[in-house]
């Protein structure tokens, strides 16, 4: 069975004039376990879609099914519990104004878990955040640090699926390997199911065995780590992309296309 | 053409006062460059972008050093007139994201012609902001001069601050992170614009970034910087050689497409990389 | 070079309230007002309001104690007496002592304020907040009766409730508040609309968070900083408001003091003696000033832009 399923799914903001179609049409399934990338330039739609997964926007329409449970606008408590999320920007995902320990422990209080306290510092162990930062607030932290609170958020409710959108990108690039690592060693451990999203084809091409190149929200290809390594891939849109990765080149640069 | 530096660093110092204590935020850092692509790279807080501000006298830290010269002229402790006659004219800058880079309440052609006044006047001014646009590859000049900054795309924004730096024709171009917040393919556009515009002017660029496997591409030379020092300078094309852990680690840590590996290195810090370089 | 208030508390509070690794919450959050009270203490001039403020306080708590004479009751005999000898401030019509008079006074006008904030202050919290986060036709409706209230004049429509109501401190508070709350109403209306799209209260919902938790939980602590500053400055003209129905003798009823009714009684003694209503008035302008000082420190230190 598949772990999550999309089909013919299309979201759009606005109306009339303005109306922006972020995502036209997409398909993709991800396998228990798997590890799914998302990747493509601003616009591409990757974000929308994972806000949309994660039950953040109820404006979709089309197919979604987590765990063979299908998605409506609406969602119920009990499927917080199946699906969390990691945000690109840990300035921003962790609330200022609270203790690390009261942003681990309100998900579990909503849920009514009687353990907090030892889930909590279960939690902080397992991200490799010791018990000293139970109380420190998130400005008294580090990016890398965040990250992990958030991390440590996304995991506490025990969910199967973490959406991770651009975990890394606004970290140092030491500190980002360390933060994939946790990652990986997570997925390993807990048997999750990760959708990850990037702009960053090495980011993806490290954490995940599938994914979907997307631009200006339609699927442009989908490929296999593999195929991104020994550079089998098909569209030109994805190798152009897969050519930028590598750095700074005058005569592949001249040689871009405008897509 | 000339070879000589046209900017020399001798124990440049920027300190800082926090309610905590002082903050050393650049320690006796030394390098001369000529008309080339310098990169001077490091992590958050390892002082790079404060090193870039003080040449231009933009850093709100206390600036010490036994020497700060552009083309022979100290730096070191001139007043503002001074100033006024050095940033944008003879060095200039260009910053991360245009978003807040640009004048939002004004026109990209207001900006360009303010960019050159004093230099040049009326018609003269608006035929040479055409031409900057045109030479920032930009197709429909004319649109983009009317336009405001909002209605501009991240990298048609950054090809306007660079063309608008460029306005009075400037030596040196520092930049801060040019393309950290832009696509990977426009990123790469703008580099060749940026690498185009230095040769044929014969401008000295310091770029300023955190990605080393991108300066190694783009540049000539490196200075890898950690919590202030210059731990490491390098040409590019060897950076294969490196011999300081810490940019050994730095090029060993970021996830590789062609090369993949289980499990990422880990920088591991060294607490004599705080020490003072000898 | 020290903060002098870092420097003024003991060794062993020092420590712990500016340790880095909190142990517990209480710790982690007298920390954190701590530092705010160290950062406020760096600026002079909020100090000043500070004291001026800390000193009504007091003179309100002890006023039975510092009083030299009874406000209420005063010697017929010795009315209209100039500054000077027991009567440090004079005496007004009815030979009452002035400072004891004004003493007491703070009373009245300590309980204005306090009743005033704690009434539109989270009045206007909820009521913007709420439109802020719900939108739609809900925000339209609350924000124009917001509109509706803000368009009085304060002073006009707290006289037409205190006329309406009649003369009296509930009346008067009443009427100060209902016409006080709208500007906390769309300063939380401003800062829910920043923080409602933010990553940390999506995670909020993520978790399964309800609305109200996340109102009252997530949104309207950011709220908070900004509405304090405007509150504190608020002060000043809520002052000024109860002492101006005090001098229309819509306020408290006599023979309780109250500043502003104080200078309204001295109206017509003010050329020959000028001191029955002045000094009613300069401790309401003093106390003002306070409140204004304290405000403008506040802005400094929490920061609008925080977080």
């Amino acid at each position: 069975m598949t772990m999550i399923e999309i089909e013919n799914l299309s979201i759009s903001f606005g109306h009339g004039a303005d109306r922006v179609d972020a995502v036209k049409s997409v398909s993709f399934s991800v396998a228990p376990g798997e590890s799914y990338g998302l990747v493509g330039e601003s616009g591409s739609g990757k974000s929308t879609i994972l806000r949309a997964l994660a039950g953040l926007n109820p404006f979709w329409s089309g197919h979604m099914a987590i765990a063979g449970q299908k998605l409506t606008a609406k969602r119920p408590r009990e499927l917080r519990r199946l699906v969390q999320m990691v945000f690109q920007d840990p300035f921003g995902s962790l609330h200022p104004k609270h203790t690390v320990d009261r942003i681990l422990s309100e998900p579990l209080t909503i849920h009514g878990f009687d353990d907090v306290e030892m889930r909590v510092r279960a939690a902080l162990e397992r991200v490799g955040l010791g018990p000293a930062f139970r109380f420190r607030y998130p400005h008294q932290l580090s990016g890398g640090q965040r990250q992990r609170v958030a991390i440590a958020r996304a995991l506490i409710l025990e969910p199967k699926v973490v959406l991770l959108d651009e975990p890394t990108s606004a970290l140092d690039v030491s500190i980002q390997a360390e933060v994939l690592n946790l990652l990986t060693d997570l997925r390993q451990h807990l048997g999750l199911t990760y959708v990850l999203v990037s702009h960053d084809l090495g980011v993806v091409a490290h954490m995940c065995a599938r994914l979907s190149i997307m631009r200006t929200g339609e699927v442009v290809e989908i490929a296999s780590a593999d195929d991104l390594s020994e550079g089998r891939l098909l569209h030109a849109y994805s190798r152009q992309l897969l050519v930028a990765s590598r750095g700074y080149d005058t005569q592949a640069i001249a040689a871009f296309g405008d897509f | 053409m000339d070879k000589s530096p046209i900017l020399d660093v001798e124990k440049l110092n920027i300190r800082f006062n926090t309610p905590v204590g002082e903050v050393h935020a650049v320690r006796d850092v030394s390098f001369t460059m000529g008309r080339e692509k310098l990169a001077i790279v490091g992590e958050s807080g390892s002082g790079k972008s404060q090193t870039g501000r003080a040449i231009l006298g933009l850093t709100p830290g206390k600036v010490t050093a036994d020497k700060l010269a552009f083309r022979g002229q100290s730096l070191l402790g001139l007043n503002a007139q001074q100033w006024r006659e050095i940033r944008g004219k003879r060095i200039a800058m260009v910053m991360q994201d245009p978003k807040y880079s640009l004048n939002p309440v004004m026109t990209i052609g207001d900006q360009l012609l303010e960019a050159a006044r004093g230099i040049k006047e009326g018609a003269e001014a608006r035929q040479h902001a055409l031409g900057m646009l045109a030479s920032v590859r930009i197709r429909d000049p004319e649109r983009v001069y009317r336009a405001w900054p909002h209605e501009l795309s991240g990298g048609m924004g950054q090809r306007a601050m660079i063309a608008m730096m460029l306005m009075a024709e400037p030596e040196l171009l520092i930049a801060d992170e040019p393309t950290s917040a832009l696509d990977v393919t426009v990123r790469l556009q703008v580099l060749a614009i940026l690498d185009d515009l230095v040769k044929t002017r014969h401008m000295g660029l310091i770029f300023i970034s955190h990605d080393l496997n991108l300066v190694r591409t783009f540049c000539d030379r490196v200075l890898v910087m950690y919590a202030g020092q210059v731990l490491e300078r390098l040409n590019a094309g060897e950076l294969e050689q490196a011999k300081h852990p810490y940019t050994r680690g730095l090029l060993a840590c970021p996830p590789e497409i062609d090369h993949r590996r289980q499990r990422l290195p880990v920088l591991q810090r060294d607490p004599s990389w705080m020490e003072p370089v000898q | 070079m020290t903060d002098w208030a870092i420097a003024a508390t003991p060794p062993r509070w020092r420590k712990w309230l500016l340790a880095e690794t909190p142990q517990s919450r209480l710790q982690a959050r007298l920390s954190r007002a701590y530092l705010s009270w160290v950062a406020f203490a760096r600026n002079p001039l909020g100090m000043l309001g500070l004291v001026i403020v800390a000193i009504l306080v007091f003179l309100a708590l002890f006023a039975p104690w510092v009083a030299p004479h009874n406000p209420l009751a005063g010697d017929l005999g010795n009315r209209l007496m100039p500054p000077g000898g027991t009567h440090w401030l004079g005496t007004d019509s009815q030979g009452r002592d002035i400072w004891s008079r004004i003493v007491f006074g703070s009373r009245t006008t300590l309980l204005i304020i306090f009743m005033v904030a704690i009434t539109a202050a989270p009045m206007g919290i909820i009521i913007g907040a709420s439109a802020g986060y719900v939108g739609g036709k809900t925000e339209a409706v609350l924000m124009r009766l917001t509109d509706a209230f803000l368009a009085f004049p304060k002073l006009v429509l707290a006289l037409a409730f205190a006329a309406a109501l009649g003369p009296g401190i509930e009346n008067a508070v009443l009427a100060i508040a209902l016409t006080s709350w709208p500007p906390y109403a769309r300063i939380a209306r401003a800062e829910t609309l920043t923080v409602r799209s933010t990553d940390y209260v999506a995670a909020a919902r993520l978790s399964g968070a309800s609305d109200v938790r996340i109102l009252f939980g997530h949104i309207m602590p950011m709220c908070m900083p900004s509405l304090i500053v405007r509150v504190s400055l608020d002060m000043a003209g809520i002052i000024l408001i109860a002492a101006g129905l005090g001098f229309l003798g819509l306020g408290v009823a006599p023979p309780q003091p109250e500043w502003g009714a104080m200078v309204s009684e001295g109206r017509n003694q003010i050329l020959e003696q000028w001191w029955v209503c002045t000094y009613p008035g300069i401790a309401i302008s003093i106390v003002s000033l306070g409140f204004n000082l304290i405000g403008d420190g506040l802005r400094d230190v929490l920061d609008p832009r925080e977080g």
